[in-house]
């Protein structure tokens, strides 16, 4: 990257650090620390919109309904969260799949499930064989943030069920008497006020949520561990010009430094945001604050 | 080759005991039951000793942070801060290697590179610095009027400590207590996916359940088991905290105690 990198053999110290570290391979550790932040960026606000579906079917009227948003909110509880990233990962594939099958090859009349092999016709593959590889890799990703946002979601349900019916009953009781439909109620009273009972559970949610992202690695995505692993692996002369011993452990404890100052940092906007918002709110941190002010 | 064959064959192969290689085709039910029920030993093994151990580390922490000296103070609530701030999978990655490299300086260390030492020992850590948080909180709960009447009685140091702060304290953590527990447990299914091997492919009940939906490429069957055998473990886990709990309570009025809710918080 620097002029002076040239020829590495004659640098020594802080100038040679700062070449190592600007090799081509270790752009791609920075890159993906991008993908890290992409990632949050897309499955936060997607989760978000999964679990508000699924407590409003948790609070549905309809039994089925009902039943469905307590599953899903449900599914989440006993169960090791890795089992269902790792598990989700190939459902959704091979259900893209399966679906694409059925629509493309109807004529199709071997079983798909041959032994122990997941056999679809050529153009029903995802993605298909022919395209580039940046599309598997897209495909790899876009699979990964939804697995993320289903399961997240369903702990967005949770936390969004429990805020709902925190809302004082009496704000809806007033809302109903003004003769507010049940629609309006929801959108008008339900909706807004709910956010200020749900955000502590939400700012729990999003440190959950960055310390999980480590677990990209798990669902085959080129993260942050991934080269971690790669570029600490010990080298020899014969293949870089940056030989060095293995330094996996200091890679991995620059990423522990990463992911401390990452949770820090949020957890000092959640504090404050939470400070700012429950201002002059009927919860406890409101009701706290009026006692300091007096 | 009957059901009952195959759990002497691999009932006990997590730990290495029975065949020695594992199936690789014609995978029956059975199969899959036995070899993920029989690498849950493993994650038994993890969350129990990693629990038991953690818990008085837990409460020293707890005690450090609520100190009043300074360096007791600044040493536990780092402590805390650096296992609860950090994903649980990043420490475990940086503990094996941590453990590699410290080994070829000291070889009485080199257990401690295999899962069952070295995951223990980060588990161990991990579950101390989330239930020292939670017993921490507790102490700060306790209520003014039980130590007042402690000092009434003439109670100082260290049976005031035992009669009086350790049980309250326990009482108030211990629903929150339960969830840190059972978090233990689903935590240690990540042992065998961060570096520390495999030994034999002697490995836990995620890493079999994964070996079969590898080898199958069906997903439907392995982890649905893996998942019941968990929701089994998560009961058994809330019977026997329960049980706790309604000892800790004994001296209350029935309508006094405080109820286990059962309350997400995943991945560390």
């Amino acid at each position: 990257m620097f002029e002076f990198c040239s020829n590495p053999e004659n640098l020594s110290g802080f100038s040679w650090l700062s070449c190592y570290l600007t090799t081509p391979k270790h752009m791609n550790l920075f890159y993906s620390v991008g993908t890290v932040l992409l990632l949050l960026l897309i499955t936060a606000p997607t989760a978000l919109l999964f679990g508000f579906g699924g407590a409003v079917m948790a609070r549905s009227k309809i039994l089925l309904i009902k039943v469905f948003g307590n599953a899903y909110i449900s599914i989440v509880r006993g169960v090791p969260d890795i089992a269902f990233f790792l598990f989700f990962v190939i459902a959704i594939d091979q259900l893209l799949e399966w679906t694409r099958h059925k629509i493309l090859c109807p004529e199709w009349s071997e079983p798909i499930r041959q032994g122990n092999d997941f056999v679809v016709c050529t153009i029903a593959k995802l993605p298909l064989s022919s395209s580039p590889q940046w599309i598997h890799e897209i495909y790899g990703f876009l699979l990964a943030v939804f697995t993320f946002a289903i399961v997240f979601g369903a702990f967005a349900a949770n936390v969004l069920y429990g805020a709902m019916r925190a809302v004082p009953k009496a704000q809806i009781e007033t809302a109903v008497s003004f003769g507010m439909t049940e629609r309006q109620v929801f959108r008008r009273i339900l909706v807004p006020q709910m956010w200020i009972f749900a955000l502590p559970g939400l700012g729990n949610l999003w440190m959950i949520l960055i310390k999980a992202t480590p677990l990209l690695f798990l669902l085959g995505v080129e993260d942050i561990v991934y080269w971690a692993r790669e570029l600490g692996g010990t080298k020899t002369a014969k293949f870089t010009s940056y030989p060095h011993g293995d330094w996996r452990v200091w890679y991995f404890l620059g990423l522990l430094v990463f992911y401390l100052a990452f949770t820090r940092i949020s957890e000092v906007i959640i504090d404050t945001l939470m400070k700012t918002l429950s201002h002059g709110t009927p919860t406890l941190g409101g009701d706290l604050q009026r006692q300091v002010g007096r | 080759m009957s059901c009952l064959d195959i759990i002497a064959d691999y009932g006990l192969r997590s730990i290495g005991l029975g065949e020695r290689l594992l199936p690789r085709s014609d995978f029956t039910l059975c199969h899959q039951f036995t070899l993920i029920g029989s690498g849950m030993i493993w994650n038994i093994y993890f969350g129990t000793l990693a629990l038991t151990s953690g818990f008085i580390l837990a409460t020293l922490l707890a005690l450090g942070k609520a100190s009043k000296n300074f360096y007791a103070r600044k040493l536990s609530g780092w402590f805390i801060f650096i296992f609860r701030g950090s994903p649980l999978f990043i420490q475990f990655f940086f503990a094996y290697f941590l453990f590699l490299s410290l080994k070829q300086n000291f070889t009485f260390l080199s257990p401690l590179t295999s899962a069952w030492a070295g995951a223990l020992f980060v588990l161990f850590c991990n579950t101390a610095a989330y239930s020292g948080e939670i017993f921490y909180g507790a102490l700060q709960a306790i209520p003014k009027s039980d130590l007042e009447a402690a000092d009434a009685y003439g109670m100082s140091g260290f049976s005031r400590f035992r009669r009086i702060v350790w049980p309250t304290m326990l009482r108030l953590a211990w629903p929150a207590y339960t969830n840190e527990a059972i978090f233990l447990f689903h935590a240690t299914t990540l042992v065998f996916f961060s570096s520390f091997p495999a030994w034999q492919q002697r490995g836990d009940a995620l890493y079999y359940a994964n070996y079969f939906a590898d080898k199958t490429f069906n997903p439907f069957i392995p982890y649905p088991i893996l998942a019941g055998y968990f929701i089994f473990l998560t009961l058994i886990l809330i019977g026997l905290f329960g049980l706790a709990n309604r000892k800790l309570n004994i001296h209350l009025p029935k309508d006094k105690h405080t109820k286990i809710k059962f309350r997400i918080r995943l991945i560390r």
